[in-house]
C-alpha cells in the first residue's frame, strides 16, 4: 500500500470516503422524512408544501384543538393503565416461567410471546371480533369506555415486559434468594427484599416499552376504537385524510419527542441492569 | 460446651433427585456440639446436597435430620437454628455491608436498638468495623466473605454451615482465611460444618472429617486417624498420596499374613485377624526410605530404579519402578541443603516398616 493510505489505522473506518458516504446515506434514508416532519411543523403555510417562514402558531393551534387534546388525553390514559397491568402481568409471567416447572410449560411459553409475532392487522381484527362477540358495552362514561382498547393494548404489551424481565432473571443467582430465606425471611419477604430489587431495572425498562407501544399503536387501536374513544394516532390519521396541515406535524413532533425520551430512558436502564 | 451431645443427627438420609440421580445414599452422621466438622469429597459426591438438606433447601427422600434434638422434617429454611455461608457468598448487592448484616435480624423482628449493636459487634468480629457504610461492590473477595460470615453469625445460629467458603479466594488468602476461620470458631464456640473438596483444608481446619464419595459417607474420623488409618481404598487415595498394591492371599499363620504382590513378590505382614481373602496394601510415600544397601531384617525392602524426581522445596518426590514394572513413589525430606542438592539416580532399596503398611480389605 502507498504511504498516504497507510496513514490511517486499520480501524479508522470513518476516514475512508466510501464508508463515510454509506454512513451519511443511511442516516438520510432513515431520518430525512422525520426531519422534514419536524421542520415543517414550524412552517408558516396552511397547505404546507413550500417553506414560508418560521412560526409556532400550529403548536398553539394543536393545543387549542379540543378533539386533538381529548385524543391525547385518551392515549395517555390508555397508556398508563395498559403499562400498569402489563408490568404486573409481565412480571408474574416472567417469574412463573423462570421459577416453576409445570406440565405444558413449553407450549405456554410459546403462546405467551405469540402477540409479538402475530401481524398487527390480525390482532386488530381479532380484537374487534372478540369485543363484538362478547357484547362489550360501548356507551360507558369516560374513562371506562377506554376499557376495550386498554385490554387490547395489555395483550400485546405484557409479553414484551415478560421477555425483558425474564432475560434479567436468567442471570439471577438463586443463592441470593436462598440466603434471604436462610437468614429468616419468609418466601414473600425474600421476594420483596431480594428478587424484586433485582428485577427493578427490567421492570422499569419493560414499563417504558409498554408505555411507548401503547402510546403509538395505530392498527389494533383503530379496530377497537369507537367514535367516542379516538386515540392520538387515530386522530392524526383522520386529520391527514382532509389535509396535511402543520398542525398534524406539530402534534406528531410532540408524540415523537415523548417516545424518544421514554425509549432512551428504557435503553439506559437496560444497559445499567446489564452491568450488575 | 458439652463435647458429647450431638447437635446434629443425620439418620439414614437419602436424597434422590428427579431424574434418578442418587445424590446422598443412606448417610448416618452425628455432629457434636462445638465441633469443627468437615464434609470432604470430590465434586458430585453429595456433600453439598447434604449441607443443603441441613439448611432446609432440599428435603431428604428418606431418613430424618435432627438439629438440637428436633426433627427438621417439614421445617422451612427460615425456621431452622442454622445459618449458611454460601459458595458465592450471596451478599446482597443492593444493600450496604451493615444492611446485609442487619437483614437477618430485621426480618425476624429484632428491635432496632438491639440490631445496630449486634451488627457492630458482628462486623468487628470479622474485622470489618469500619466498612458498615460500604457497598459490597467496593470490597475485595476476602472482605465480601467476611461480610457473609458476619451476616450468618449475627443470627447466633446453633450451627454455621459453610459451602466451599474458600474456593473463590486465591491460594495465599485461602491459607490466611483457614486460620481465621479456626480462630473465629474458637471465639464464638458455634458448631461449624464446612463442605470442601480440598483435603488440606479439611485436615488443617477440622476436628473431624466425613469423607464422601458417590453419595456415601465412607469414613468419619479425626484428621490424623483418617490419614494414618483410612478404611478403604478411596479414602486412602483421596487423602494425601499413597502407594497402593494388590495382594493375593497365600496364607495366614499365627499372626503373619503372607501375600503375593504383583510387581513386588512375596510380602509378609503382621496381621492379628485371620484373613482368607485378597487385600489391598497402602503405604504412604513419606513412610518409605531409600537406601543404598539392603537393611537387616525387620524391614520390607524392594529394589527399584529411580526414574524421576519432583522437587517441592521442603520435600522431594522420587518416582521409582521395580524390575517387574511396579511404580513406587517415595517422598524424602530435604532437611539439609546437602539432601536437597543430592542427585538421586540408579538402583535403590525402597524400605519401610511392615507396621506402616495398611491392609485394606476389599
Amino acid at each position: 500500500m502507498k504511504g498516504a493510505r497507510r496513514s490511517h489505522g486499520p480501524l479508522d473506518y470513518s476516514r475512508r470516503l466510501w464508508v463515510r458516504i454509506t454512513l451519511w446515506l443511511s442516516f438520510a434514508f432513515l431520518y430525512a422524512p422525520i426531519a422534514i416532519l419536524v421542520i415543517y411543523s414550524f412552517n408558516d403555510s396552511r397547505r404546507n408544501i413550500v417553506w414560508r417562514g418560521f412560526t409556532l402558531k400550529y403548536y398553539e393551534r394543536a393545543w387549542n384543538n379540543d378533539s386533538l387534546i381529548q385524543a391525547f388525553a385518551n392515549s395517555l390514559t390508555i397508556a398508563f393503565f395498559s403499562t400498569l397491568f402489563s408490568v404486573l402481568l409481565g412480571m408474574l409471567t416472567a417469574v412463573l416461567l423462570w421459577r416453576f416447572r409445570f406440565p405444558a410449560k413449553a407450549p405456554f411459553e410459546g403462546t405467551v410471546s405469540l402477540p409479538i409475532i402475530i401481524p398487527e392487522i390480525c390482532m386488530g381484527v381479532a380484537m374487534m371480533a372478540f369485543f363484538t362477540r362478547i357484547g362489550w358495552p360501548v356507551d360507558l362514561p369516560w374513562p371506562l369506555n377506554l376499557g376495550a382498547i386498554t385490554i387490547a393494548h395489555i395483550s400485546f404489551s405484557f409479553p414484551f415486559v415478560a421477555m425483558v424481565v425474564r432475560a434479567r432473571l436468567a442471570r439471577f443467582n438463586r443463592e441470593f434468594e436462598e440466603a434471604a430465606r436462610d437468614l429468616g425471611a419468609s418466601e414473600w419477604q425474600a421476594f420483596r427484599d431480594v428478587l424484586l430489587p433485582y428485577m427493578k431495572p427490567g421492570l422499569i425498562a419493560g414499563a417504558l416499552l409498554a408505555f411507548t407501544l401503547s402510546l403509538d399503536d395505530f392498527v389494533i387501536t383503530f379496530f377497537t376504537a369507537g367514535p367516542e374513544t379516538v386515540t392520538f394516532p387515530v386522530k392524526v390519521y383522520s386529520m391527514v385524510r382532509f389535509s396535511v396541515t402543520p398542525e398534524v406535524n406539530a402534534a406528531s413532533t410532540v408524540l415523537l419527542l415523548i417516545t424518544l425520551v421514554l425509549t432512551t430512558t428504557a435503553i439506559l436502564l437496560q444497559n445499567r441492569s446489564g452491568r450488575d | 460446651m458439652n463435647g458429647d451431645s450431638p447437635i446434629i443427627s443425620i439418620n439414614s438420609v437419602s436424597k434422590t433427585f428427579p431424574g434418578g440421580v442418587q445424590a446422598v445414599q443412606n448417610a448416618d452422621l452425628e455432629i457434636r456440639e462445638g465441633e469443627f466438622f468437615a464434609l470432604l469429597g470430590p465434586s458430585g459426591c453429595g456433600k453439598t446436597t447434604l449441607l443443603r438438606i441441613l439448611a432446609g433447601f432440599e428435603t431428604p427422600s428418606t431418613g430424618d435430620v435432627f438439629i438440637d434434638g428436633k426433627n427438621m422434617h417439614g421445617v422451612a429454611p427460615n425456621r431452622r437454628p442454622v445459618n449458611m455461608v454460601f459458595q458465592s457468598y450471596a451478599v446482597f448487592p443492593h444493600m450496604t455491608v451493615a444492611d446485609n448484616v442487619a437483614y437477618g435480624l430485621r426480618v425476624s423482628g429484632t428491635d432496632r436498638g438491639e440490631i445496630s449493636g449486634r451488627v457492630k459487634d458482628a462486623l468487628e468480629l470479622v474485622q470489618l468495623g469500619e466498612y458498615g457504610t460500604r457497598q459490597p461492590g467496593q470490597l475485595s473477595g476476602g472482605q465480601v466473605q467476611r461480610v457473609a460470615l458476619a451476616r450468618a453469625l449475627v443470627k447466633k445460629p446453633r450451627v454455621l454451615l459453610l459451602d466451599e467458603p474458600l474456593s473463590a479466594l486465591d491460594a495465599k488468602l485461602r491459607e490466611t482465611m483457614q486460620m481465621e476461620l479456626v480462630r473465629l470458631q474458637d471465639t464464638v464456640g458455634i458448631t461449624f460444618i464446612i463442605v470442601t473438596h480440598d483435603q488440606n483444608e479439611a485436615l488443617s481446619m477440622a476436628d473431624r472429617i466425613a469423607v464422601m464419595d458417590q453419595g456415601k459417607v465412607l469414613q468419619v474420623a479425626g484428621p490424623g486417624e483418617l490419614y494414618e488409618y483410612p478404611r478403604d481404598r478411596f479414602v486412602a487415595e483421596f487423602i494425601g498420596k499413597t502407594n497402593l498394591f494388590e495382594g493375593t492371599n497365600v496364607g495366614w499363620e499365627s499372626g503373619m499374613l503372607s501375600l503375593l504382590v504383583n510387581g513386588l513378590g512375596r510380602v509378609e505382614l503382621p496381621c492379628a485377624e485371620h484373613l482368607y481373602h485378597d487385600v489391598g496394601l497402602a503405604v504412604r510415600p513419606e513412610k518409605m526410605l531409600l537406601m543404598q544397601e539392603r537393611p537387616d531384617h525387620g524391614y520390607l525392602a524392594f529394589e527399584a530404579e529411580v526414574e524421576k524426581i519432583a522437587y517441592y522445596g521442603s520435600e522431594s518426590r522420587v518416582f521409582l519402578a521395580t524390575d517387574r514394572g511396579l511404580a513406587l513413589e517415595v517422598s524424602i525430606r530435604n532437611d539439609t541443603r546437602a539432601a536437597a542438592d543430592e542427585q538421586l539416580s540408579g538402583r535403590r532399596w525402597v524400605v519401610w516398616r511392615p507396621e506402616d503398611t495398611l491392609i485394606l480389605p476389599d
